[in-house]
C-alpha cells in the first residue's frame, strides 16, 4: 500500500499531503518570526524616546532597496519556473530556477558587504539593542534564505530527473518550494521598513 | 531526583552509595542541586513526556486509530526523531562538561541564565529539541486532516485522536517564540548583546559590562507564551488515552463526546491568551492582572467538562477493574486535585503569598506526575498487546498501581503543607534555615522516603514489562473488546502498512453496550446493515 494523497489532492479537502504540511510550517514560522518582531517593538518601546531612529541611520538603505527589488525578482521568478513546469517548458524552468537561484546569491552578496561594511566601522551586535535585533533578525532571515537555495539548488541541478518519471509530483514539490520563497521574501518586506527605515 | 531528595531530607549529610565518589566529603554541592533542579525539569518535560506523549503514542497509535498505513511524511518523522536525539544527547552530556549542566531553572530566567555557566549546551539542545517537536506535530496534524479512512468523519474519530490534533496545532504555533528567545539568549550569551540585560545591571558588586536597553520581562513573555500551551501539550494527550481506556472499560459510550471535542477545541484556543498568570509578580498593572485572571477562570470550564464527561462515563457502567482502567481511574482525582489547587494561582491576590513555595510544586506536579504519568501508564497497560501480542501479567500490574498510588501523593500532598507554611522552592536545604519552616521540616523526610519507595516500586513495572514481552499471556487483535481502528490490526502490526486490508468505517468510536445487540461493542468498521 502507498500512503495515499501524497500527489493528488484529498476530495473532502482540497489539500495534497505536502500543500498543508508546508502551511503549518509557514504557520509556525509566522510565530517565529512574530516572536522576534514582537521583541522588536518590546525593545523599541524600552528604549530612549528616537534613539532607535537614531541608531538605525547607521544603514545602508540604498543596497537594501537593491535587495528589496532583487528579492522580489526572485519570487517572480519562481512563480515563472512552477509555471513552465505546468506548460510542460522544463528548460525554461531550468532558466527561471537557476535565475532564481542567482538573486538569492546576489540578495546574500549584497547582505554580505552591508554586514563587512559595519564591522568595519566597529558595530556589532553588542553596540545597542537595535544592533542586536538588526543582526538578529536579518541572519536568521539570511539563514532563510540559505536553506531555501539549498533546496532550489537540488531541484534545479541533482533532483529534476523527478521530471522525467513522476512529472506532477515535481510541479508540487517546486510550488511547495515557492510557497516557502514567498515567505522568505515577504518576511523581508517587512524587516526592511522596521529596520531601515522607521 | 533522589539524590535532590537526599539533600533536603538529611541536608549536607553525605550521599550514600554515590556521593563519595562524586563530591569532596559526598556532599551534594549547591550548584549541583540547582543543575539537577534545571535538568530534572528539562528532561521531564521536554525529553521525557512530550515525546512519550506526543512521540510514540501519537506516532504509533494516530496512523492505527485513523485506520491508515503510515504517518504523511515518514522521512519527516525520522528528522524529528533524530533531531531529538541529539538534542537529548546534548542535553545529557552538558552534564560531563567542565561547566556542568544549566543551573538556572527549567524556566532559565535572565539575568541570571545569561551568566551562569553550562546555559550554552542547554539553548542549543533546545533548539533540536523545538524543532523536533515542531516537524512531528506537523506531520501529525497532516496525517490526521489527509489520511483518515473512509468514512472517517470528524466526529467519528476517537477521542485521543482530537486530544493530539489539538496538542500538535499548540506545538506548531507556541514552541517558536521560545525558539526565537533561545535564539536571543544564545546571542545574549555568545555575542554579547543585551536582550535581556537592562541598563546598569549590577552582579556580585560589578557593573555588567553590557551596553543595557534589554528587559528580563521579554524573555518570561516570550518564554510563557510557549509553556503555558505546553501545559495543554502534557495533558492533552493524557487525557485523550484516559477517555479510550474508561470507554472500554466501563462499556459504556463515552459520555458527551462532542461536548469533549468542542471544550478540547476551545481549551486549546484559550491557551495562547492565558500565559501571563505565571507573572503576576512581575508588578504588571492591574488591568492586565485583571484580563489575565479572566481568561485562566476562563480556561478551567473546559478542563472541568473534560474531567465531568469522564466521571459521568462512570455512572452505570459495568466496570472492569484491570490494570489500565486502575490507573485511569487514579488519574481522574489527581488530576483534580492538581486542578483544583491551581485556581488560587489563577488569582493574583492568592498568587502573590504562594508564588515560588512549594505549593506550586505540588500543584503542576499533581497535574503531570499522578495525572500525565498515570494516564501514560494507563496507555502502556492499554495498548501494551497491540505493540507486542502479549497482555502484561495483570498481578504484577496491581502490584505496581497501589503503591505508586500511595507513594505519589506521599510525595506531593506534603508540599502544599510545606508551601501553605511559605518554604520556597529551589532551596539547597529544604528550608533549613528559615525559622518559619521549622514545623514543617520533617515533612521533607516523609517525601524523600517516598519519592524512593515510589522509584523502587517502578521496578515492578519494568520487570512486568520486559518478563511479558516473551512470558505474557497472548492476546488476539482485540483483547479488550474494543471498538477502535487499532484493533482491527493484527497485533503486533504489519510493520509496513499496519492493517492486512483498506479500512472503511461506519460508525463512531465508542459505540458499546448498544441495546439490542448480541455483542456488547461494535467495532467500528462494522457495516451499518448488521445492526440487529
Amino acid at each position: 500500500m502507498e500512503i495515499p494523497y501524497t500527489v493528488e489532492e484529498r476530495p473532502d479537502t482540497g489539500l495534497n499531503n505536502s500543500k498543508l504540511g508546508i502551511w503549518l510550517f509557514l504557520a509556525s514560522e509566522i510565530m517565529l518570526f512574530g516572536g522576534l518582531f514582537s521583541a522588536y517593538v518590546f525593545l523599541r518601546m524600552g528604549a530612549p524616546d528616537g534613539a532607535f531612529h537614531e541608531w538605525g541611520q547607521e544603514l545602508n538603505i540604498p543596497l537594501a532597496t537593491v535587495n528589496t527589488l532583487v528579492l522580489i525578482t526572485s519570487s517572480v521568478t519562481m512563480v515563472m519556473s512552477w509555471a513552465s513546469l505546468k506548460m510542460n517548458e522544463f528548460s525554461k524552468y531550468k532558466l527561471y530556477m537557476g535565475v532564481t537561484l542567482l538573486c538569492a546569491v546576489g540578495f546574500l552578496v549584497i547582505k554580505y558587504f552591508e554586514y563587512t561594511a559595519k564591522f568595519d566601522h566597529h558595530i556589532y551586535p553588542s553596540t545597542n539593542t537595535f544592533m542586536a535585533i538588526y543582526f538578529t533578525l536579518t541572519g536568521l532571515h539570511g539563514l532563510h534564505i540559505i536553506g531555501g537555495m539549498i533546496v532550489m539548488f537540488y531541484f534545479w541541478f541533482p533532483g529534476s530527473k523527478m521530471w522525467q518519471t513522476e512529472p506532477e509530483h515535481f510541479a508540487n514539490r517546486i510550488e511547495v518550494l515557492g510557497l516557502y520563497w514567498h515567505f522568505v521574501d515577504l518576511v523581508w518586506i517587512f524587516l526592511f521598513p522596521i529596520l531601515y527605515l522607521l | 531526583m533522589m539524590v535532590m531528595r537526599w539533600q533536603l531530607a538529611y541536608p549536607e549529610t553525605p550521599v550514600p552509595f554515590i556521593g563519595e565518589f562524586l563530591w569532596e566529603n559526598g556532599i551534594l554541592l549547591p550548584e549541583v542541586y540547582n543543575s539537577l533542579g534545571a535538568m530534572h525539569g528539562t528532561i521531564m518535560i521536554f525529553l521525557g513526556v512530550v515525546p512519550l506523549a506526543v512521540g510514540a503514542f501519537g506516532n504509533y497509535f494516530v496512523p492505527l486509530q485513523i485506520g491508515t498505513i503510515d504517518m504523511a511524511f515518514p522521512k519527516l518523522n525520522m528528522t524529528s526523531y533524530w533531531s531529538y536525539f541529539v538534542g537529548g544527547v546534548i542535553m545529557v552530556a552538558s552534564f560531563f562538561t567542565p561547566e556542568g549542566a544549566a543551573r538556572s531553572g527549567w524556566t532559565s530566567y535572565p539575568p541570571l541564565s545569561v551568566f551562569e555557566p553550562g546555559q550554552t549546551l542547554w539553548l542549543i539542545g533546545m533548539v533540536f529539541l523545538i524543532t523536533s517537536s515542531l516537524l512531528g506535530s506537523i506531520n501529525i496534524i497532516v496525517t490526521i486532516v489527509q489520511l483518515r479512512a473512509p468514512g472517517l468523519k470528524w466526529m467519528r474519530l476517537p477521542f485521543f485522536v482530537w486530544a493530539q490534533l489539538v496538542t500538535s496545532f499548540l506545538l506548531v504555533l507556541a514552541f517558536p517564540p521560545l525558539e526565537a528567545a533561545a535564539v536571543l539568549q544564545l546571542m545574549d550569551r555568545v555575542v554579547g548583546t543585551s536582550f535581556f540585560l537592562p541598563t546598569g545591571l549590577v552582579v556580585s558588586g560589578e557593573m555588567v559590562a553590557a551596553t543595557g536597553g534589554g528587559s528580563p520581562l521579554l524573555w518570561q513573555h516570550l518564554f510563557w507564551f510557549l509553556a503555558h500551551p505546553e501545559v495543554y501539550v502534557l495533558i492533552l494527550p493524557a487525557m485523550g488515552i484516559v477517555c479510550e481506556v474508561i470507554a472500554n472499560n466501563t462499556r459504556k459510550p463515552i459520555w458527551g463526546y462532542k461536548s469533549l471535542v468542542y471544550a478540547t477545541v476551545f481549551l486549546g484556543f484559550m491557551s495562547f491568551i492565558v500565559w501571563a498568570h505565571h507573572m503576576f509578580m512581575t508588578g504588571m498593572g492591574a488591568t492586565m492582572s485583571a484580563f489575565f485572571q479572566t481568561t485562566t477562570m476562563i480556561i478551567s470550564i473546559p478542563s472541568v467538562v473534560i474531567l465531568t464527561a469522564f466521571f459521568l462515563s462512570l455512572w452505570g457502567g459495568s466496570i472492569r477493574f484491570n490494570t489500565p482502567m486502575l490507573f485511569a481511574l487514579a488519574f481522574l482525582p489527581m488530576f483534580g486535585i492538581g486542578g483544583l489547587t491551581g485556581l488560587p494561582l489563577g488569582l493574583s491576590a492568592s498568587d502573590i503569598p504562594l508564588h515560588d513555595t512549594y505549593y506550586v510544586i505540588g500543584h503542576f506536579h499533581y497535574v503531570v506526575a499522578p495525572g500525565t504519568i498515570f494516564a501514560l501508564f494507563a496507555g502502556i497497560y492499554y495498548w501494551y498487546p497491540k505493540m507486542t501480542g502479549r497482555k502484561m501479567n495483570e498481578t504484577l500490574g496491581k502490584l505496581h498501581f497501589w503503591p505508586s498510588l500511595i507513594f505519589m501523593n506521599g510525595i506531593f500532598m506534603p508540599m502544599f503543607i510545606q508551601g501553605l507554611a511559605g518554604i520556597s522552592r529551589r532551596l539547597w536545604d529544604g528550608g533549613a534555615i528559615y525559622s518559619h519552616a521549622a514545623d514543617t521540616l520533617w515533612l521533607n523526610e516523609v517525601m524523600s522516603v517516598s519519592a524512593w519507595l515510589l522509584g523502587i516500586v517502578q521496578l515492578v513495572f519494568i520487570v512486568n514489562f520486559i518478563y511479558s514481552m516473551k512470558k505474557g499471556e497472548k492476546a488476539g487483535r482485540n483483547p479488550w473488546d474494543a471498538t477502535t481502528l487499532e484493533w482491527v490490526a493484527p497485533s503486533p502490526p504489519i510493520a509496513h502498512g499496519n492493517f492486512e486490508s483498506e479500512i472503511e468505517v461506519h460508525r463512531g468510536a465508542y459505540e458499546y453496550s448498544v441495546p439490542g445487540r448480541t455483542r456488547d461493542f461494535t467495532p467500528q468498521t462494522e457495516p451499518k446493515k448488521s445492526d440487529n
